[in-house]
């Protein structure tokens, strides 16, 4: 799986070199003009962002219940770690996109805080990896799998107060001049992930490799 | 069913014979409470002794969530220090067992915090305590529960971690952000002038569906959690 990373990568760069070209060719956005251009960005890397933590939330179930594998544990790591940098171009493209487009840096919309609140029990995820010692596997495993219980919860809880965000229901129904840019950002993006993530579990896999072999030449 | 019930009331009470006999948990922790209801009183309310809307039931539930996680913090430190979580998970009990008797002595605990923070709120805050104290009740039962539940779990699985102290917010506050906003919410709708006892009903709905989704994904998930 390793073999293939550069070559995904390669794909992923030259995506998103290009990227930038197709964006440019889209046709403007009747209401929004230039600002709507961020939204090439934004949804990708917020689907991303939602693929991870989904793939997060399972790894760790999966690794509770189902014995301990330490690939479900190194699963759930790269994922939570990936959830952090796609939550942030999520989070640094959003704000900017409203304060042109709602006069305002930040709303308390249901998506915002819910992307907020979850992108936070990723870092909180990775801080008990990083700080907890011994047996923080299990730890963040529980962190993973009640996070993804929490999203329901998160989003009808914000959910009362008014929501300002544009519904995701508008995608399918995108005219196919800016529905291309959009799905080529999304492949872009997903290879881009896909590679992180392969390079992130082997790093990890090589890391307990090194410590179990350092513990017996302890012995 | 019974036996669990009946072992987790014997946790329970080996707890509540501890903490009467020293009594360091309730005083501490009702000390810190009062504490920080004095700070916030001095960060909120105005020159001419008013308070901004929404002040009261904020500051009811923010000191309820900070004092809640020293409680949390304590219960297991003591179990720490003489080593007895192990003697209690080596114990012929089940883990659910374990984890019941733990929440029944941190809600007690708890209940115990309110009884003297929520009308300490009313006073210094001129809370409409009398105005439906059924739902209020109601409201700090349901959000005391659910803060609870997800806490004492994760509290007692980092009793063996690193820096246990300060990790136990960094994980328990985001996990229970909709108690937070339902239990504040629900309390305001009642505290404000035009009280909406619909919206207290709907925010209530919510913390017990959180409870019975999060207690008994705690109790499904407690064997593996709190380990071999």
């Amino acid at each position: 799986m390793t073999r293939a990373v550069p070559v995904v990568l390669l794909i992923a760069a030259a995506m998103l070199a290009a990227s930038p070209f197709m964006i440019d060719a889209a046709p403007p956005e009747v209401t929004m003009g230039l600002v709507q251009k961020i939204f090439y960005v934004h949804l990708p890397s917020a689907m991303i962002f939602m693929v991870s933590s989904v793939m997060c939330g399972v790894a760790s179930a999966i690794y509770l219940m189902g014995g301990r594998s330490a690939k479900a544990d190194r699963i759930a790591l790269a994922a939570a770690e990936l959830a952090i940098v796609f939550g942030l171009i999520t989070l640094v493209t959003g704000p900017l996109w409203g304060r042109k487009a709602w006069g305002v840096w930040w709303v308390w919309d249901a998506r915002l805080t819910s992307t907020l609140v979850m992108w936070l029990l990723y870092w909180s995820f990775v801080l008990l990896r990083r700080f907890g010692g011994a047996g923080s596997e299990t730890l963040s495993a529980g962190v993973g799998l009640f996070g993804m219980a929490l999203v329901p919860f998160v989003y009808w809880s914000v959910n009362v107060w008014r929501t300002l965000h544009p519904m995701t229901s508008v995608v399918p129904t995108l005219p196919a001049s800016m529905g291309i840019p959009l799905w080529w950002d999304v492949v872009a993006f997903a290879c881009l992930f896909g590679a992180l993530f392969a390079l992130r579990t082997r790093v990890e896999r090589l890391r307990t490799d090194l410590d179990s072999a350092l513990a017996d030449a302890d012995e | 069913m019974i036996s669990v019930l009946r072992s987790a009331w014997l946790i329970a009470a080996k707890d509540l014979r501890v903490e009467a006999r020293s009594r360091e948990l309730v005083y501490t922790t009702v000390f810190f409470a009062v504490t920080a209801v004095l700070i916030f009183a001095f960060s909120f309310v105005q020159e001419d002794s008013t308070v901004p809307p929404g002040a009261a039931s904020g500051i009811l539930w923010v000191t309820l969530t900070f004092s809640g996680t020293i409680a949390l913090t304590r219960t297991f430190e003591r179990e720490r220090e003489h080593d007895t979580l192990r003697g209690l998970l080596l114990s012929p009990v089940e883990r659910p067992a374990v984890y019941l008797g733990k929440l029944f002595a941190v809600l007690l605990l708890l209940a115990g915090v309110e009884a003297v923070l929520v009308p300490l709120t009313g006073l210094f805050f001129q809370a409409p305590l009398g105005r439906a104290p059924g739902l209020l009740c109601l409201l700090l039962a349901t959000g005391t529960l659910g803060f609870a539940s997800v806490g004492t779990l994760f509290a007692a699985m980092l009793v063996r971690a690193r820096s246990r102290d300060v990790l136990l917010p960094v994980v328990l506050f985001p996990i229970v952000v909709p108690v937070i906003i339902a239990g504040v919410r629900g309390t305001n709708a009642l505290f404000t002038p035009e009280t909406d006892l619909a919206v207290v009903r709907m925010w209530l709905a919510m913390l017990v569906s959180f409870d019975a989704v999060f207690l008994s994904l705690a109790l499904w998930t407690c064997g593996p959690l709190l380990g071999e």
